[in-house]
């Protein structure tokens, strides 16, 4: 019985896991393709390069991921009950976006029990934006009874370029959605699966609180700062290094352009992306040094959108080639 | 004739930009259809607007343009016959005009003959015309922000466009824009009606019919009915009121469709925090409305507006939900008031120097140290001259001024940056003096804000305004056109409005301002420069003066901001009388021929004297002028500008008298140097006010 159909009759809210399990279908069957979570270190579903570097370009994609995002600095030791260093988001990617994404969009939330009737939605203005990305778009926050529960965004563009055909960009905060859905007042009391062979009630907590305790502790006490540095240096050294190479595509055979790791570049890019989360969260960025760290990493961020952008390109040109010969 | 209806559906249009944007759109049609000639002018208009559409009604459009006729001119008669035969050249012209050669006729002007027509130029249908012009003036709308989302990125707007209604009468106009094409059909409120379409017959049946898809396209309408249910809703309460607040009932109105208010609360012990920190929090992130008692404290509730309405069941989930994110904000906003005060503000001074204020200029522990002494040379200066002030408090208000900038209320609620600071140190024992300066210091924050309350406050406030607008001007980082990113006119403004507006005058000027931040020479002419055009933005967008009085004030001194104030209002209460226009039309003519005379080299040097044979008219006026020269400099020391200008004016028939008789350009050297300089003097005396020449006189 789906995860839906099960709570309907039992009168309860989704479990965390049911939340996925029914927005992931959802979209899988609206045409997403369902991907894995990016296993390299991501503050958001946007900078997996499932979102990053496939709204580049003309293809059209139509995708959906759960995404984990460390953020550093909302780290609490699991003492917040609202605030996690790691939290998951859906991420939903249709690129070009349907007519109808907004009614597509309130669906889903019916999908996953909301009754439309009895809450209060908005859809009030904010645009996100990555500058380390070139990234920014238009659209809004969707509220819900006063509190936020989806991000909803228009790219307009990515790695400092205009996005023909943009993308429309659904992201979800579950977390938050859970503890509203369930409604508790901790994030560690969500429920998130209830065993089905003992009815015990597996918690949120059971599942993040150790890591929640742990990766602040890190981050915040142990993570030792000149190594923090030495990493951030090494892999941006690497980095511009593969940019550098990335710059003579025209020269590359078919088969080593194929081959060219701008997808390894890019994971690079993130690792100094995420180095400098956990040296910014403990404070050990000085204001002044915050701009050119950011900047560097832009560098390196833009870079690789330019060469995944190239690759591309290159890549078409050669299959017009080979099509026309 | 028939009304027109016209109507964009848009994907939910960003709050703040929609008022503009239906001004706009009103005003862009209106235009478009008196120029078309499908309407005369002061037609009947109406415009609507909710998040999701913006619409506009015209009465009474013509079916048709009429025809019109025009005249045309073509070939010299010379050209266009030869030998009683027409030409080519005329052929073509009638052509052009679309008539037979025959009807051709002359017309005869400075240059001759010319051939000329009637040309009817026939005028198109209405749809036709709207179809053709209303896209273009879609697409010349403003907006702060807009977006493109088609493939090939054929039009940019402020949202994606998703349906439109263009009824001329009953008929649809094909108008095109944004990949959608107009018809009759609109949409009601996406909860309460859904997706079904609402069929519209004729345009008066729009608001009704829209009224049944639970929308209320009237913003007023709107408004009202959002204002009138929180008075309701807040009556629940026995003498409760809600906080007024405009702006904010504006953000609803223009957030909703179908609004509706519920009031949630909070729990008691909240209320030991700050107002400050709990209306901010109830307002800026949450959009709700503070409630208070009748002795204006606050309770523990809150209204929020909702873009729904529900029955009892809905309101109790959708209460819930407001209480429960407001509940976890207040939580934090407690646990960071409580844990910001475990580290004293004192404490915190040495923290600022690892916070920037901007890379060349330094941490703000440099920065506090300018401003300590820019705070010090003002607090001498304003004592020197008589005005008493706490000095100390006033240092030690400066030396803790932005150590608030170190605690975690106001790194995660920025604007409260110097209240918190303010409440800290009235909660850690620092006297009155010294926790209002320093709560008051960003005040004003706008035009319409107030000013610091004390004199210690003001010079914090403008210290610290003048060192970050002296430094960045030293850096070469002055405003442009439409670039400010420092808010560096803000700041400027916000000096003009303090010196302007304090309750006790500070006895500063802005040239004081100047020279107590020391600049170098290039750099304090441009800052001199940039703070008179905003006592200029000030007389005029403030004190709502006219552009001429502001000009005429300026010119005659733009450093006492207090002192042009109080000139201006004197200026615009006596420029409607005869005698001041008379006057102010001979200072013109007076400056206007001593220019002339400067340019031919003829202005005398000195004071030619008004003695000897002198023209009685002269000699009058001479006299005269000394007289009320005296009268005049008494008058203006005291600050008693209305009565000198009305003092100058009563000159009005001795000028007249002089002008009409006497050429000041007598062919006589001697006597044409004696009365530039009578002109000269004249001008010099009673330009200390105002300069009249810039007044404009009308006629």
């Amino acid at each position: 019985m789906s995860g839906l159909v099960s709570a309907v009759a039992e009168k309860r809210a989704l479990t965390f896991q049911e939340l996925l399990f029914t927005l992931q279908r959802f979209w899988a069957d609206r045409g997403c393709v369902l991907q894995q979570p990016y296993d390299v270190e991501v503050g958001a579903g946007t900078m997996s390069p499932d979102t990053f570097l496939r709204v580049l370009g003309p293809k059209p994609v139509r995708i959906a991921y759960a995404q984990p995002s460390r953020r550093p600095a909302d780290g609490r030791y699991g003492e917040n009950p609202n605030r996690l260093f790691r939290h998951t988001q859906l991420q939903v990617i249709l690129k070009p976006p349907p007519e109808r994404i907004q009614e597509i969009y309130l669906e889903s939330l019916v999908a996953i029990g909301i009754d439309l009737r009895e809450h209060d939605i908005k859809f009030e203005e904010d645009n996100w934006e990555w500058p380390v990305g070139g990234a920014w778009g238009v659209g809004w926050q969707v509220m819900m009874d006063g509190q936020e529960i989806t991000q909803f965004t228009y790219f307009q563009q990515c790695g400092g370029m205009d996005l023909d055909p943009i993308s429309g960009e659904i992201t979800y905060g579950l977390e938050r959605m859970a503890q509203f859905l369930q409604d508790v007042d901790s994030v560690y009391d969500v429920v998130w699966a209830v065993e089905p062979d003992t009815g015990r009630k597996v918690t949120y907590g059971e599942m993040q609180l150790a890591g929640e305790q742990q990766w602040s502790a890190y981050s915040f006490d142990y993570a030792d700062v000149s190594s923090l540095w030495k990493h951030l240096e090494m892999y941006e050294k690497e980095c511009l290094g593969l940019l550098e190479q990335a710059k003579r595509f025209e020269e590359m055979e078919p088969q080593k352009l194929m081959r060219f790791p701008v997808l390894g570049a890019y994971e690079l890019a993130l690792k100094c992306s995420h180095m400098f989360n956990l040296l910014d969260a403990r404070g050990a960025i000085s204001v002044t040094e915050r701009v050119g760290v950011m900047a560097r990493i832009r560098t390196l961020v833009v870079g690789v959108a330019k060469a995944y952008a190239a690759q591309s390109e290159a890549l078409r040109s050669l299959e017009r080639g080979s099509a026309a010969g | 004739m028939a009304d027109f209806l016209f109507e964009v559906g848009l994907e939910e249009v960003p709050a703040r930009m929609i008022s503009s944007a239906q001004a706009e759109l009103q005003q862009r049609m209106v235009k478009m259809l008196e120029r078309e000639r499908l309407v005369g002018s002061g037609a009947q208009a109406k415009s609507f607007a909710t998040p999701r559409r913006l619409a506009v009604w015209v009465a009474g459009v013509a079916e048709r343009q009429e025809d019109v006729a025009e005249e045309l001119v073509g070939p010299s008669v010379k050209v266009a016959y030869k030998d009683g035969v027409a030409t080519p050249a005329a052929v073509a012209f009638a052509k052009k005009a679309g008539i037979e050669v025959s009807a051709l006729k002359t017309v005869t002007n400075a240059k001759g003959e010319y051939l000329a027509a009637t040309s009817m130029k026939a005028g198109r249908g209405a749809a036709e015309v709207i179809a053709a012009e209303l896209p273009k003036e879609l697409a010349g709308i403003y907006w702060a922000k807009n977006m493109y989302w088609r493939t090939g990125k054929p039009e940019r707007f402020v949202r994606p466009v998703r349906w439109m209604v263009a009824l001329l009468g009953a008929r649809v106009v094909p108008v095109e824009f944004g990949g959608k094409t107009a018809g009759a059909v609109t949409c009601g409120h996406r909860v309460l009606f859904g997706d079904e379409p609402i069929a519209l017959k004729a345009p008066g049946d729009y608001e009704d019919a829209l009224l049944g898809g639970f929308v209320i396209a009237d913003v007023e309408a709107r408004r009202q009915r959002i204002r009138k249910a929180l008075d309701k809703v807040t009556r629940e309460i026995e003498g409760a009121r809600w906080r007024e607040d405009l702006g904010l009932v504006d953000k609803l109105t223009q957030l909703t469709e179908w609004p509706s208010v519920l009031m949630g609360r909070f729990e008691p012990e909240f209320l030991t925090l700050p107002e400050e920190v709990l209306v901010t929090v109830m307002r800026d992130h949450q959009s709700y409305f503070a409630v208070e008692d009748k002795d204006g404290k606050l309770v523990p509730n809150f209204l929020t507006v909702l873009n729904t309405e529900t029955d009892a069941a809905g309101k109790a989930v959708i209460r819930h939900g407001n209480e429960t994110v407001l509940r976890a904000r207040f939580n934090d906003a407690r646990f960071f008031w409580e844990f910001d005060q475990r580290v004293l503000l004192v404490e915190r001074v040495k923290l600022l120097e690892n916070v920037t204020f901007q890379k060349e200029l330094g941490s703000y522990a440099a920065k506090t140290e300018r401003v300590g002494a820019l705070a010090a040379k003002l607090s001498s200066l304003v004592v020197s001259h008589g005005t008493p002030l706490d000095a100390a408090a006033l240092s030690e208000a400066v030396g803790l001024a932005k150590t608030d900038l170190t605690t975690e209320l106001v790194k995660e609620f920025t604007e409260l940056q110097g209240v918190v600071g303010g409440l800290y140190a009235r909660t850690q024992g620092f006297e009155a003096a010294v926790a209002t300066a320093i709560y008051d210091q960003y005040k004003p924050e706008s035009m319409d804000d107030l000013v610091p309350r004390t004199i210690e406050g003001a010079l914090l406030a403008i210290a610290d305004k003048a060192d970050t607008i002296v430094g960045m001007f030293g850096l070469g980082l002055e405003p442009t056109g439409s670039k400010d990113p420092f808010a560096l006119r803000r700041a400027a403004n916000g000096i003009v409005k303090v010196l302007a507006e304090t309750k006790i005058a500070l006895p500063l000027t802005l040239g004081d301002i100047v020279d107590a931040a020391s600049l170098n020479e290039t750099v304090r002419l441009r800052v001199e420069v940039f703070l008179a055009e905003r006592l200029e933005f000030y007389l005029r967008e403030v004190k709502g003066q006219a552009y001429d009085v502001v000009k005429a004030v300026l010119a005659a001194g733009a450093n006492d901001v207090r002192d042009a104030v109080a000139r201006a209002e004197a200026v615009t209460a006596v420029r409607g009388s005869a005698d001041f226009v008379a006057v102010s039309a001979a200072f013109k003519r007076m400056k206007n021929i001593l220019s002339q005379a400067k340019e031919k080299g003829e202005l005398p040097k000195g004071d030619e004297g008004q003695s000897g044979d002198l023209h009685p008219t002269q000699r009058e006026l001479t006299a005269r002028e000394e007289e009320i020269a005296i009268g005049v400099k008494k008058m203006a020391e005291e600050r008693e500008y209305k009565r000198a200008l009305e003092s100058i004016a009563t000159l009005r028939p001795h000028v007249d008298a002089f002008f009409d008789q006497v050429m000041v350009m007598d062919p006589d050297p001697k006597i044409r140097a004696s009365r530039l300089s009578l002109l000269t003097k004249i001008v010099s005396n009673f330009s200390g006010i105002a300069d009249f020449s810039e007044i404009v006189v009308a006629g």
